[in-house]
């Protein structure tokens, strides 16, 4: 790359007439065996004159992947003929951290760490998605406690929210609405402050741990997520007001980014986008876990394909998620959080100190002064971890986004021999160059915001 | 803890498959995949347990021989009938069923892998509309078997999901794409070659997706390290922390 630019800067490369006054590093043109090519950048069209009479000209604009309009660190290639795109591709792998490598090197329970790091937008599907597959390995399914389930779908489906707020935020600002976009982060602040009182994080909060969930969730914490829920609600529906019939939002996404069943089918897309045809195909309720199916909701759909639907999806999904937390709080029995058995459960007690969070006086006394057993055993099971039967399994839950898929294979040890998850926002994202071939650039932004990809979870 | 912590085969850790000479002939024979040191599956750090001499054969659950239970039989015999109509028995493609925590993963030999999802998607008794992506799973005990490719399907109509898996050699790493089916496999079939350097063959464009396009090595292998990997930006090359400075 470096040879390339440097032989570049000579002033003889560059093609166009009265190179010597516009001499601009970069902008460039180069030859290849497609022809001379221009690199473009600022104000300089004027200063190329179509070289090539007789030949089509091909313009390609690179889109991100630091264009604010691209959700992250997604790069569009798009083709254009004039304001119309003729051909997409995405770029990807801005975001790749390695992920999956670095929880073959972290025991079964740490990689709820890194798992929560990946959409980060949607931290408890990542972990429940892999707790749940580490429990399918593990066969202890049916032995999770019943108030760390509840937890669980309380602390998803709140989730759900923030995230649609997000999906609603950004793609607002992307179409200009921006007070929608000040609404959406205003009214994610109110969740993220339970997840930060419940869990002690905002975001990564690694609180889904196979087993259980890490601590336990206080008759005051609930007392306080009952008193915030009124004012969301209320919010949401302001949100939703601005832009539902908002001629101008209507403009712009109704008929946008279309893409019917078949095209899902065959791109493997789920979440809002499947139900934006119609399908109902909702996990939560074709292949319950977490107690789901203890829970009364609709799945919301949409009939017309559209950006707009899939807006109208999640605008409604806020308002189910919203039953199924009130339905969750009822729920809430007194219990343990933590799976019964020992060679598993996560072994530290935690309880409120004077800093809001602190381990429990009554553990630490029991393991530091009354059993020897009990010390070693903290001690294995925090250091070395538990083992877990060889075997693979998939697992996969409704995320915001679709079907967030974990295939877990373990070879008896304590560490996963290898974890892979089929994140929905990287496939998904395939469906970009169907939704936008042949609509105008305005119209991919709309599409994109509509798939609404983390890229964090698409190049994990 | 043990010098010596590179993968082997079972043959080379001196484990023998054990001979099944049991009454039962039928009995299937272990998996055995690789071998495990120590009592920490962990290859790069100390191993604190004072179990680092243990030699372990990692054994993966053998074949189910039918009746597998629930609605996998009806499954596999229509599979079977499917298969037949299209010229191949199901015995020669498949080459073993594993039912496993409920889940029921079809081992496809790579030659017929095609025609076996395509019969997946379109039989009407089995509708496996979506493939939920591939995923390699790489293991250098597994001699002539190292490089494992994943896929699972979802039938919505029927509410149901299976597993393909199919293997290929590391020395030939050549599996067919399922593009042509499914084409929601385009990405996930580059993000495999990517990581695992398995080759699909029939892809539009089997190129890197998440590592750069000049990248040596495929980094999801077990023989890739962790880490270790200078970084080179602007010219200038950064040498991975662990050798930027020496303790010594």
């Amino acid at each position: 790359m470096s040879d390339m630019t440097e032989e570049a800067l000579t002033a003889e490369d560059v093609a166009f007439e009265g190179a010597d006054e516009f001499f601009d590093p970069y902008a460039l043109s180069y030859e290849t065996t497609e022809g001379t090519v221009y690199t473009v950048s600022g104000g300089d069209w004027d200063s190329i004159e179509a070289p090539d009479e007789g030949q089509k000209e091909r313009i390609v604009v690179n889109m991100g992947p630091q264009h604010p309009s691209t959700h992250g660190v997604l790069r569009l290639i798009l083709e254009l003929e004039g304001e119309t795109v003729t051909e997409t591709r995405c770029g990807i792998g801005y975001l790749h951290t390695g992920i999956e490598k670095n929880m073959e090197f972290r025991t079964w329970t740490q990689g709820v760490t890194f798992a929560t790091r990946m959409d980060y937008l949607t931290p408890f599907y990542n972990e429940a998605a892999y707790c749940l597959a580490v429990e399918k390995l593990l066969d202890v399914t049916d032995e999770i406690p019943e108030r760390a389930s509840v937890i669980r779908v309380l602390m998803m489906e709140l989730n759900r929210i923030s995230s649609h707020l997000v999906a609603l935020a950004t793609g607002g600002m992307e179409l200009g609405a921006l007070t929608a976009m000040t609404f959406g982060f205003r009214e994610r602040e109110l969740v993220l402050d339970i997840f930060e009182m419940v869990t002690g994080l905002r975001m990564n909060s690694a609180f889904i741990r196979p087993g259980g969930v890490a601590q336990d969730i206080t008759d005051d914490q609930v007392q306080r997520i009952r008193e915030t829920l009124p004012l969301l609600k209320k919010r949401m529906k302001d949100t939703a007001d601005l832009l539902v019939d908002n001629a101008i939002w209507m403009g712009r996404t109704v008929g946008i980014g279309y893409l019917d069943l078949a095209g899902c089918m065959a791109l493997g897309v789920t979440g809002p986008i499947l139900r934006s045809t119609g399908l109902p195909h909702d996990l939560r309720k074709v292949q319950p876990y977490c107690g789901y199916e203890n829970y009364e909701f609709d799945v919301a759909t949409a009939d017309t394909c559209d950006v707009y639907g899939r807006f109208l999806i999640r605008i409604q999904e806020m308002h189910e998620s919203m039953k199924i937390v009130e339905q969750a709080l009822d729920r809430l029995q007194p219990g343990p959080v933590m799976i019964e058995d020992k060679r598993v459960g996560w072994p530290a007690r935690l309880s409120i100190g004077s800093d809001g969070q602190g381990n429990s006086p009554e553990h630490i006394k029991a393991i530091m002064t009354e059993s020897m057993e009990a010390l070693i055993h903290h001690f294995k099971l925090v250091t070395e971890g538990f083992s877990v039967p060889a075997g693979q399994v998939y697992a996969a839950v409704e995320s915001p986004r679709g079907e967030l898929g974990v295939h877990l294979v373990s070879d008896g040890g304590t560490r996963p021999y290898r974890a892979h998850f089929r994140d929905p926002s990287f496939n998904n994202l395939q469906s970009t160059a169907a939704m936008c071939d042949g609509s105008m650039v305005s119209d991919v932004v709309a599409a994109v915001a509509s798939i609404d990809p983390v890229m964090g979870g698409v190049d994990r | 803890m043990s010098d010596d912590q590179t993968p082997v085969t079972p043959a080379e850790a001196g484990i023998e498959v054990a001979a099944h000479t049991t009454s039962m002939a039928e009995r299937p024979e272990l998996e055995i995949v690789g071998v495990r040191h120590g009592a920490f599956s962990a290859v790069d750090g100390g191993d604190t347990s004072g179990f680092g001499g243990l030699v372990a054969p990692i054994v993966m659950p053998g074949p189910t021989l039918p009746p597998y239970g629930d609605w996998f039989d009806d499954a596999a015999e229509e599979l079977a009938l499917a298969l037949a109509d299209r010229g191949i028995p199901m015995e020669s493609a498949v080459e073993k069923v594993v039912v496993y925590r409920g889940e029921i993963t079809f081992f496809v030999r790579r030659e017929n892998l095609l025609t076996f999802v395509g019969t997946l998607r379109d039989e009407p008794a089995l509708r496996f509309e979506m493939c939920m992506g591939v995923n390699g799973v790489h293991y250098p005990g597994d001699a002539g078997r190292e490089l494992h490719a994943v896929y699972p399907f979802l039938s919505i109509t029927h509410n149901r999901r299976v597993r393909v898996e199919v293997t290929c050699p590391d020395a030939d790493p050549h599996i067919p794409s399922i593009t042509s089916v499914y084409p929601a496999n385009d990405w996930h079939e580059r993000e495999t070659y990517d990581f695992f350097g398995i080759i699909f063959d029939g892809h539009p464009s089997l190129t890197r997706i998440e590592m750069p396009d000049d990248w040596p090595g495929h980094p999801q292998r077990k023989d890739y390290p962790l880490g270790g990997i200078p970084v080179e930006y602007k010219g200038a090359e950064v040498p991975p922390p662990d050798q930027r400075r020496s303790y010594t």
